[in-house]
């Protein structure tokens, strides 16, 4: 039979774990973000040290130069834990597989300039390889990081880039009516042609960054809002004057993508640069490095898809990074 | 029209074809830097893979599917678990006690799964090869996702019952959960080809269904449909970790001979690593789980000697034998729930979780099960111990342990062949001595003492005076335990439990 379980009182004992609860001050209940993220990771009482670098613990705060009286401050103002972040991302590739649909489907790219396809093909596709680079770099800060609420954002951007870089090469099937030619030579392209080698170094420097949280800044934050400001900020929506619609529609998921990941990383900046005024001055400095850097790598990639329009869109891009930095209190 | 779509027909790449479009494609070997510098985990473990292009992905799954599944996984799990919190169904379980098995996985076994999260970045970002490394990526958000969905479901039964409430907390500072943070220290500070022969192929492939199948079938005997439902929701996403792990082995062995030494060694250490640890899930299996799926020996014979001598039957064509003392726990089998289950009713005050003597009825069942030791060697202690505690001297052990320098487990387990002598080893390193448990635990100490030598051992931590204080009682409130320790008898649980079951009575009339 069907016990009426109204009738019994059951009653809660607390209503959070007590580490949530003594962070808050108080025993409320508290949100599965919070209760995924804070102080899962172990801070203390570390066995043994890594094999292949034993100066430092397991986890440990020291392989920075930030310095944050609370690590946790560096919530993702998403609030993104493992569900919500995949659910978001399916949701936001749900939409863009209707938009491939209907590209593929109505022909569309036969409404477009042939032109400005060839420079998609010839400088967008290959820069699957870019979002690649940025791919590993958030994998190196998922392990190397201190503290869940950044390392699990962190991996969500490892996948993300991942996702990234495959959607930018199926915008490469859908130009070569999937038969892999437009991606065959992209490597070969990406380390050989001259108008990359600019931006490769870029990646590949990144790559090699000791300190996770200039890496964390360098590509989320310095390189991609250049790059991406220029490529999906810019260079794209200006593509639609020349009956690039459907190509934009291609790359939607990466517009809205890049107003996601702005949310988080602006978030972690700006908290960890209110911090201290040591913290505000070294992101500004590694801010200003990596800003300077990607500037000028990407100009050839800005004169290959903007010719006469590249010098003033580069401008314009790098003075909206500058005001968000600025925003951050990192300028 | 223009010359790139005009007239074309679709062209569909063959999947494997795409598939490797959308993965090995994307690498390149960088120049402006090394590639040693790139990936500098890669080689110094001594593994040499000539061709990674040799790598065959077993599963070919590209992020969008990736999101595209798990979202609907999530979306099924989460509105199981909002409507078991909704309807109390922890009132449903058999008895209270069960909840004693959800607060060992919560405190011991989900901050493995964070670990392996954190583990499973570092593979994924050091693997030298796209194809692994993707994978490894994959993995690494799915031990997120095993962690997360494992604190929101205990999340409810910690608002009920003791025992969840500082789960991280007691997982680096609780002497016996120091068993498992040492044994997931260890992978993660191995290399990147260790660590998947730890993780990806001892543990997820070799030793998985012992003990993430006994906690989940635990679960569905025992009315926890939340924690059952996870463990289904997370079987697709072992099924590819245990396919990852076994392709890892066979591509090392495959790559070099060289390798296969190597490899044999670590399958060695941690097959032996992993039988210590699993210890605590025999206790559980035999002890903990009111109403019972089967024993530990019976476990260990069907997952471990059937299904783990067929596989090792199988590596045998790349020169791999069965793990060194692989027999040792077989024997061990007979044995060890029965000794972890003394240890922690002894040392229980000091512990995170209750424990309670068998019943008749449960010390009947034992006898079945384990009809060649439990009369002989096991039930005459508890009955003793039952004696006691009629006699209001319930037996708790005010001394503290030795540990096995490199399981930390208290050196309770007795010598093979001979279950009424304690078995005893130990290793001189630079000029001190070091103790364990068994002759497994003293050859990966031997093997690499610089590493076992750093161990954060509960117990002399605790003489050093580095655990709260000098009392006990100091030791228990830097612990943080609030009634979550003692017999189950006296305890909130239990307390509980009766005034919910007089509840249901007096409504059901």
């Amino acid at each position: 039979m069907q016990l009426d379980l109204k009738t019994i009182e059951v009653k809660q004992r607390r209503q959070t774990f007590g580490h949530i609860a003594r962070r808050f001050g108080t025993d409320r209940p508290a949100s599965r973000y919070e209760e995924g993220t804070y102080d899962v990771q172990a801070v203390e009482h570390f066995h043994y040290r890594p094999t292949w670098d034993p100066r430092f613990q397991i986890f440990d705060p020291n392989k920075t130069r930030v310095k944050m009286t609370d690590w946790y401050a560096l919530t993702d103002v998403r609030q993104y834990y493992y569900a919500t972040y995949n659910i978001a991302r399916a949701r936001m590739y749900e939409a863009v597989e209707r938009n491939f649909d209907l590209v593929e489907r109505a022909n569309l790219l036969d409404t477009v300039d042939p032109k400005w396809l060839a420079k998609i093909r010839d400088v967008l596709v290959p820069l699957r390889h870019y979002e690649w680079g940025a791919n590993i770099v958030n994998a190196g800060i998922t392990y190397d990081g201190y503290g869940t609420a950044i390392t699990q954002a962190a991996c969500f951007a490892m996948a993300d880039r991942l996702g990234l870089a495959q959607l930018i090469s199926r915008i490469g099937l859908t130009l070569d009516n999937g038969d892999g030619t437009s991606l065959d030579g992209t490597a070969a392209r990406w380390t050989g042609e001259a108008k990359f080698q600019g931006l490769r170094r870029v990646v590949e420097d990144m790559l090699v960054v000791d300190d996770w949280f200039e890496a964390l800044l360098a590509q989320n934050f310095a390189v991609d809002g250049i790059v991406h400001g220029l490529v999906y900020g810019a260079a794209i929506p200006a593509g639609n004057a020349l009956g690039g619609t459907p190509v934009s529609l291609m790359c939607e998921f990466i517009a809205e993508w890049r107003t996601d990941s702005a949310k988080w990383i602006d978030g972690v900046l700006k908290a960890a640069a209110k911090d201290s005024p040591e913290n505000a001055a070294l992101l500004a400095g590694w801010y200003r490095t990596w800003r300077d850097r990607a500037l000028e790598a990407v100009k050839p990639l800005a004169e290959g898809l903007m010719d006469g329009a590249a010098a003033s869109a580069l401008a314009e891009v790098a003075a909206q990074l500058d005001a968000r930095a600025a925003r951050l209190g990192i300028a | 029209m223009n010359a790139i779509n005009s007239g074309a027909s679709k062209k569909r790449l063959p999947l494997k074809e795409k598939y490797r479009h959308l993965t090995r494609g994307l690498h390149w070997d960088t120049t402006y830097q090394p590639m040693n510098k790139v990936f500098p985990h890669a080689a110094y473990e001594g593994i040499k893979i000539h061709d990674w292009d040799k790598w065959e992905d077993p599963f070919r799954l590209t992020m969008d599917a990736y999101w595209k599944f798990q979202a609907e996984k999530e979306r099924k799990l989460y509105a199981v678990l909002d409507t078991f919190a909704q309807n109390n169904g922890q009132t449903n379980f058999t008895d209270a006690r069960y909840v004693n098995t959800m607060k060992l996985f919560l405190t011991g076994v989900s901050p493995l799964e964070y670990m392996a999260h954190r583990g499973f970045g570092h593979a994924g970002r050091q693997m030298a090869g796209v194809g692994p490394r993707v994978a490894c990526q994959m993995q690494s958000l799915d031990e997120l996702r095993h962690v997360q969905t494992q604190i929101h479901t205990m999340s409810h039964l910690n608002k009920y019952f003791s025992g969840f409430h500082e789960f991280p907390h007691l997982h680096s500072r609780m002497w016996y959960l120091s068993v498992p943070k040492s044994f997931f220290d260890d992978a993660v500070t191995a290399g990147p080809f260790e660590f998947m022969t730890a993780i990806g192929f001892s543990f997820e492939y070799v030793l998985t269904n012992l003990l993430f199948v006994p906690f989940m079938s635990g679960a569905a005997y025992n009315g926890d449909m939340a924690t059952m439902t996870f463990g289904f929701s997370a079987q697709s996403d072992e099924a590819r970790h245990m396919t990852l792990g076994l392709e890892v082995i066979k591509f090392m062995l495959e790559q070099d001979e060289q390798n296969v030494p190597i490899v044999q060694k670590w399958i060695d250490k941690w097959f032996w690593r992993g039988h210590r640890m699993l210890g605590l899930v025999a206790m559980m299996m035999d002890y903990m789980l009111p109403k019972r799926i089967m024993s530990w020996k019976e476990a260990w014979s069907m997952y471990f000697t059937e299904a783990g001598g067929a596989l090792f039957a199988d590596l045998a064509r790349y020169g791999i034998r069965l793990p060194k003392y692989a027999e040792v726990a077989t024997a061990e089998a007979d044995h060890i729930s029965h000794q972890n289950w003394a240890i922690f009713y002894q040392y229980t005050h000091a512990a995170g979780f209750h424990t309670w003597l068998p019943s008749d009825e449960e010390m009947d069942w034992l006898s079945a099960k384990y009809p060649d030791t439990f009369d002989k060697y096991y039930r005459p202690r508890f009955d003793l111990w039952r004696e006691m505690e009629k006699e209001g001297k319930r037996f708790y052990n005010m001394g503290l342990p030795q540990l096995c320098s490199t399981c930390q487990i208290p050196m309770g387990y007795t010598e093979p062949g001979d279950p009424t002598s304690i078995a005893f080893r130990s290793s001189k390193y630079n000029g001190d001595t070091y103790h364990f448990c068994s002759d497994g635990c003293k050859d990966i100490f031997d093997n690499e003492p610089e590493k076992f030598s750093q161990a954060w051992l509960p117990v002399h931590q605790i003489f050093q005076g580095n655990c709260g204080g000098a009392t006990m009682e100091d030791v228990l409130k830097w612990y943080k335990l609030d009634g979550d320790n003692m017999d189950y008898a006296q305890s909130l649980d239990k307390k509980m439990w009766d005034e919910w079951q007089a509840g249901k009575n007096r409504v059901s009339g």
